[in-house]
């Protein structure tokens, strides 16, 4: 019973600092809270005090092992079994959650805190149909009858904007995208009108524009019901955007936390400049000399996907790119933009060669990679690619040492030895010197995993490279490095790059131009300032209003300004 | 998990040790093997006695010191019968398994990389061969090719071929799917290269645990046919034929029956134990994480 005793002492000392009144008024209360791994006695979550008044949004940012997913699970009596209380306090409405009984944290989930999780292509049950999905909440917490619920239910799936809410109720989740199955997530939370939502990186997994609509609707539905939101997430950008106060936690602790406004442009904890630092910024435009020749040139691609194939039947094409016409100047880098679904990624894959394309050209150096073999060849080797999933790119059964030196077995006129010396001078310029060679990609992270896949990609020093999403799987500090260290590889060797990608930060911090796509077609592209500071096509006003722009200010701080939207 | 990253080494992390021991699967497991191994390599050259000599006046003898494990109908010694046995058994295991695994890959991997019509008539193929219970499969071929060891090999190594090839497919089907195999092109590498390279020792894992566990069917196998009369012709012994053999005088010589069981089931244990070893230490991932 040590844990009675100490979440009294923490009430105790709690009251002493902060004014009973406002205590009171505390939709949640967490206080002191501390979380430990039972068998190693590592400190997960050090001391965590916050509070959440009801209707307010309360963002808490860190990036990943920095305790706040624990934090905020614990809101819910959901602690994994590994973990152990060792203090403090969590208060919703006045009670101690840490204390209720199963039957009251069951009462109390779902009814009166809802939550809304990161996946959403795993968070909907498969197997079960929406309206069953909806519906299991409200049968369970509300006495309603069966026509009431269905009616709420359809209310509710208008409000989040699908588009025919009849027919999703006899729908299963694989039907919608992922953007819409957040959508319906939140419906199915929104649904029981709870005081507090709690929202674990909903967005993370979607693209800018989608992002932004979801976070939209949710605002705007947590307002229309009084509902206050706990906002976890990785992204300062977004959290500063949607929130009144923010909670920055580093490591387990709690580093600092105040209003957005004052956090983002007086921050006094280094680790929150830090995080402020590692949002994209934009840096001056380079100079780079008329060229004669594109290094590749793509005109009028146009790709095809055979449509579903069955025994007998043959279903219909689906074209992807509908020509388009691309050039890349030596040491340029030109970035691809779109949201899922545009075409970027096949037009990635298809001037890569992984993907045929059913009509137009590709030129490199002027000849067309199609023409011969010894064409195709010298393409091959000297057109390289970075992959986005940094945890599927790399084949788990080889060492880093191995994975780095195979594209040099098909280089012809290098010595093993000269070769050996080559995989130790790329690892060294990604930051994988010494001991990395002999270990296996699952001993480590997502960011060094990615600084391989971008060695593997170099190692043959290239002259083009085809980025694709490189750094959208990762932490926003460790984007940051990963950016920075491709940027200085790219500076260094002066390969040139075309950089696909949806989020536009990363964008205007990297290319010297940028290409806009929509559903397959190129609808603008231009220098990169013209193309942030003055965006010509509606999608591209869009894309660049779900972003936010960032300006220094003294002091280490940012101000954050928003593109209007469609002006 | 090895993610130590809060020690004192910054991001360095954890390499596995040389010195370690073996896990407890891998000791069980490989004495069992060992003793089987050692049992079967011994009987092809020696046994205690003539496992094919008839002695008439010493049938159905309890075990004692004379005979360890007692004598057969016909006075022959069980001990002996055992060993000769198990070097047939194991022999003939060993071959069907490696044909079976051989064939199958082959017939996996290429069906799996071609997809398509390929993939289609290939998998009909296999699927209707699956769709019979191997040994059945088995009884049929051996009518055709001849009960005998050898036919007893062909005939259950096509047997479990299908199932061999029904799990490097799927592997191959959604190991192609991953990034490492568009980087491998990308690279420039040829589709051969990149399926001996990285599809094949990532089918590694699921094939071992297959093999593992068909090692212990096949043995199965090979005695219920014995015992059915259509697997090695007596007098030879194997396991199955000296189960089958016991069956009348399970009454009065209850050891003729016990020790061929107990040698099977033993070496099916150990054969599971020594593969889930050989899957983890053949395993990058699961190096270093105990």
């Amino acid at each position: 019973m040590t844990r009675a005793l100490s979440s009294e002492a923490g009430i105790v000392s709690r009251e002493e600092d902060v004014s009973t009144k406002a205590a009171a008024a505390a939709l949640l209360d967490v206080a002191g809270l501390t979380l430990r791994i039972g068998g190693t006695g590592r400190t997960v979550v050090a001391d965590v005090s916050f509070q959440v008044f009801p209707g307010e949004i309360v963002g808490i940012v860190g990036e990943s092992g920095s305790g706040k997913t624990l934090a905020a699970r614990a809101v819910m009596g959901f602690i994994p079994p590994a973990v152990r209380l060792e203090g403090g306090t969590i208060r919703f409405e006045g009670q101690d959650v840490m204390a209720m009984s199963a039957k009251d944290l069951r009462a109390m989930r779902g009814a009166k805190v809802g939550m809304v999780f990161q996946e959403p292509m795993t968070s909907l049950n498969p197997s079960m149909l929406i309206g069953r999905q909806l519906d299991e909440g409200l049968a369970l917490h509300r006495k309603l009858d069966a026509s009431q619920r269905r009616a709420l239910i359809l209310d509710m799936l208008r409000s989040v904007g699908l588009r025919d809410p009849e027919g999703a109720l006899s729908a299963y989740p694989h039907q919608f995208s992922g953007g819409m199955r957040q959508r319906i997530m939140l419906a199915s939370v929104m649904l029981l009108k709870p005081a507090l939502l709690l929202a674990d990186e909903p967005t993370t997994a979607l693209d800018a524009v989608v992002q932004r609509d979801v976070m939209e609707l949710m605002v705007e539905l947590t307002k229309a019901n009084d509902t206050a939101v706990l906002l976890i997430s990785h992204d300062l950008g977004m959290v500063a955007r949607y929130c009144s106060r923010i909670v920055v936690m580093c490591q387990g602790e709690v580093v600092e936390q105040g209003k957005a406004e004052d956090i983002l442009a007086r921050p006094r904890h280094a680790y929150t400049r830090k995080l402020l630092s590692a949002m994209p910024h934009r840096l001056p435009a380079r100079f780079l000399p008329e060229a004669r020749t594109p290094i590749v040139a793509v005109r009028d691609l146009v790709v095809d996907y055979p449509g579903r194939q069955g025994f007998f039947r043959k279903g219909e094409a689906k074209r992807a790119l509908h020509g388009i016409s691309l050039e890349v100047q030596p040491g340029e880098v030109v970035a691809v933009v779109g949201g899922s679904g545009s075409g970027k990624t096949t037009l990635g894959q298809s001037i890569a060669g992984l993907v045929k394309p059913t009509g137009g050209e590709i030129r490199f150096n002027g000849n067309p990679i199609t023409k011969s073999a010894t064409a195709w060849w010298d393409y091959r080797l000297n057109c390289q690619m970075v992959f986005q999933d940094p945890y599927s790119s790399l084949d788990p059964r080889m060492t880093i040492g191995q994975l780095v030196a195979e594209p040099l077995r098909l280089v012809t006129d290098m010595s093993p030895g000269d070769s050996k010396a080559r995989v130790a001078e790329v690892l060294a310029e990604v930051g994988l010197g010494d001991g990395f060679a002999a270990r296996y990609p699952h001993e480590l992270s997502g960011g060094q995993r990615q600084r391989v896949a971008i060695a593997r990609a170099v190692v043959r020093r290239p002259s083009f490279v085809i980025a694709d999403e490189p750094v959208s799987a990762l932490d926003v500090t460790v984007r940051a490095q990963v950016l920075e260290l491709f940027d200085d590889l790219q500076k260094k060797h002066g390969f040139s790059c075309l950089f696909i990608s949806h989020d536009l930060g990363v964008v205007e911090q990297i290319a010297d131009r940028v290409v806009v796509m929509n559903e397959g077609r190129i609808v603008e592209e231009g220098p990169r300032d013209d193309i942030f500071d003055n965006p010509q096509h509606a999608y591209t006003k869009t894309l660049l209003s779900a972003v936010p722009g960032l300006e220094s200010t003294e002091g280490g701080g940012v101000r954050l300004f928003w593109r209007k939207d469609k002006a | 998990m090895s993610s130590d990253s809060t020690m004192g080494t910054g991001a360095s992390v954890k390499k596995p040790s040389r010195t370690k021991l073996p896990a407890p699967n891998a000791i069980v497991g490989g004495t069992l093997i060992g003793i089987l191994l050692l049992a079967a390599g011994t009987g092809a050259l020696w046994t205690p006695y003539d496992p094919l000599k008839l002695s008439f006046r010493e049938k159905l003898a309890a075990p004692s010191a004379l005979h360890w494990l007692g004598t057969d109908e016909f006075g022959r010694d069980v001990l002996s019968r055992l060993m000769a046995g198990a070097a047939t058994s194991v022999w003939i295991s060993i071959l069907t398994v490696t044909l079976a695994v051989v064939a199958g890959t082959l017939i996996g991997l290429f069906s799996g990389y071609m997809r398509g019509w390929t993939d289609r008539i290939i998998m009909a193929f296999n699927d209707a061969l699956l769709a019979f219970p191997g040994i059945l499969l088995a009884l049929g071929l051996l009518a055709v090719v001849g009960a005998n060891k050898y036919g007893i090999i062909v005939a259950l190594g096509i047997a479990y071929t299908p199932s061999v090839a029904r799990v490097v497919r799927g592997t191959v089907l959604s190991l192609r799917e991953r990034e490492f195999i568009a980087a491998s092109r990308v690279m420039g590498n040829s589709e051969a290269f990149t399926m001996v390279r990285h599809i094949l020792p990532n089918c590694i894992a699921p094939l071992t645990v297959l093999a593992t566990s068909m090692f212990g069917y096949v043995l199965l196998a090979e005695s219920a046919l014995s015992f059915l009369g259509l697997g090695v012709p007596p007098p030879a012994p194997t396991w199955g034929n000296m189960l089958a053999g016991s069956r009348p005088y399970i009454g009065q010589a209850v050891w003729l029956g016990i020790f061929p069981g107990l040698a099977i089931s033993l070496t099916l244990l150990g054969i599971n134990l020594l593969g889930d070893a050989v899957r983890d230490r053949l395993d990058p991932r699961m190096r270093g994480s105990r």
